[in-house]
């Protein structure tokens, strides 16, 4: 990447609404608007809209897409037996070193569109098209696509008020075509947040005005990177770098659950099968602490042995108290197994906890 | 957002002198460019502080700050409800939010302090 400042459509709407604007992965990102904890608590219990048009979109499409998917994915294209559906999924190398976490849909008969996290757009990109057949049309959508996060558990109603009277939402990880005022969109039943919602995929050029739109509800919140960060977190989300990476494969990282056991003849298989049937050396694991704000970096011990350190660490605004994950050796990553955090000058107790920290959500409610 | 009748120092902590009491907390810059306080960890009555140096931590969802004296003396009364109330430090930070009262071991520390013109000239060149 060069080491020119990306800005994305709405940037001088975030300008204009007062965002304390910081650099991620190249980007001139929102972190805040008013604060994290009011962002926060606003998608927990109303709704909040989120600028995410710096991650990536590509598209490809032709015959033989979905078994060239299909080899480069960990999960199972085959699970999206209908047009729009979509699958939450790793993208591994040989070693099974995790390239990415991305979700695909199956946007069309022989199409699929991908959606990358911003800091590994080039990486992707490359790895993806290096790797598929000569015969798949790959195009990088990415500059000219806008994606706004309408999250929360009134986020339908908002988003349902704005469309054609004849659209209804998709179903949980489905995607469907929408006119949002005289912006044509897409419509996603995804987030990154643990609560309902829709991502609303447009062109750049359209991006302005469908933001304004949203804000013009008064209970729609502009949420910045700082409150998805507590968002994901109380839900265990991983986020790509801090939680995992090239270094670690998905076994390790808790994404067993995305690499199904029946799927085989993808990039990283064998190296993962390993790792599987031997069992992990260390594992992903929740934290959660009684005092202080856990944070990335800081020591895991173990009866006052170093063991590990904090992958991804916050306050829980939900919670009222630090929440964190770590990696930790297989034998002490059991839920309830007491640990501790060096939390600069003190060392404080932490429990393994099972994620996600926060439970009751709107989108654990359409769930069960 | 800077009263008058406080002094200031670089590390953006706010001094009100009282005799020989002197009241500390953060400023409004201070406070706002942390947002939302989390945990104010202090010392205890009875500990001494010293210009300059770290007395406690202030701890926001996205940052930590330490938080160092602008004077010398024994502190005499901690601000307990901050750990109950920590947004108070962002709610009220020249009122509710202010953290120690320390004894000061010479009343003479507070003249080297800034006052809140020069305080804003301070901010101003740091921006």
């Amino acid at each position: 990447m060069d080491g020119s400042v990306r800005k994305t459509p709405l940037y001088d709407e975030h300008v204009a609404l007062g965002a304390r604007m910081v650099d991620f992965a190249g980007w001139q990102m929102p972190v805040q608007y008013t604060g994290i904890i009011e962002e926060h608590n606003a998608v927990r219990s109303g709704v909040g809209i989120f600028d995410v048009s710096h991650m990536g979109e590509f598209r490809f499409f032709g015959a033989e897409a979905e078994t060239g998917l299909q080899r480069i994915i960990t999960n199972d294209l085959a699970k999206l037996s209908h047009v729009g559906d979509a699958l939450y999924t790793a993208m591994c190398d040989e070693d099974g070193g995790i390239i990415d976490d991305l979700i695909v849909y199956r946007s069309g008969d022989l199409e699929f569109l991908v959606v990358a996290n911003a800091a590994n757009r080039e990486t992707d990109w490359d790895w993806i098209t290096a790797h598929l057949p000569e015969s798949v049309e790959a195009v990088d959508e990415s500059d000219r696509t806008a994606l706004i996060a309408v999250q929360g558990p009134g986020a339908l109603a908002v988003v349902g008020e704005l469309a054609e009277a004849s659209w209804s939402p998709p179903d949980r990880f489905e995607l469907n075509e929408v006119d949002l005022g005289t912006v044509g969109a897409l419509a996603a039943r995804t987030g990154y947040t643990g609560e309902d919602g829709i991502e609303v995929f447009c062109h750049a050029s359209n991006a302005v005005a469908l933001w304004r739109l949203l804000l013009s509800f008064p209970e729609v919140v502009p949420c910045g990177l700082g409150s998805r960060d507590t968002l994901r977190l109380e839900m265990g989300y991983p986020l790509y770098g801090s939680d995992m990476d090239r270094g670690v494969d998905p076994i390790s990282a808790a994404l067993g659950w995305v690499v199904p056991s029946t799927k085989s003849g993808f990039i990283g298989a064998e190296a993962i099968g390993r790792i599987r049937d031997g069992g992990p050396a260390t594992r992903l694991v929740g934290l959660t602490v009684a005092e202080g704000v856990p944070r990335h970096g800081y020591g895991v011990l173990h009866e006052g042995v170093m063991v590990g350190k904090v992958a991804s660490g916050t306050f829980s605004p939900t919670l009222g108290h630090g929440i964190a994950t770590a990696y930790v050796p297989s034998a002490l990553a059991g839920e309830g197994t007491p640990l501790e955090i060096e939390i600069r000058r003190k060392v404080v107790p932490a429990v393994v906890t099972r994620p996600p920290f926060v439970k009751n959500t709107s989108l654990s409610a359409i769930r069960s | 957002m800077y009263p008058k009748d406080l002094k200031y120092d670089r590390e953006h902590e706010w001094v009100r002198a009282e005799g020989d009491v002197a009241t500390i907390g953060i400023s409004f810059f201070a406070q706002d460019q942390l947002g939302e306080v989390v945990y104010v960890d202090l010392p205890s009555a009875g500990d001494s502080v010293t210009a300059g140096v770290s007395f406690g931590e202030v701890e926001s969802v996205k940052s930590v700050s330490e938080l160092f004296s602008p004077v010398t003396g024994e502190i005499v009364e901690v601000n307990d409800a901050l750990s109950d109330s920590p947004e108070t430090v962002n709610e009220d930070c020249y009122g509710e939010g202010w953290m120690i009262k320390v004894r000061l071991s010479d009343t003479s520390q507070v003249d080297g302090l800034m006052d809140a013109d020069g305080y804003q000239e301070f901010l101003a060149e740091e921006a």
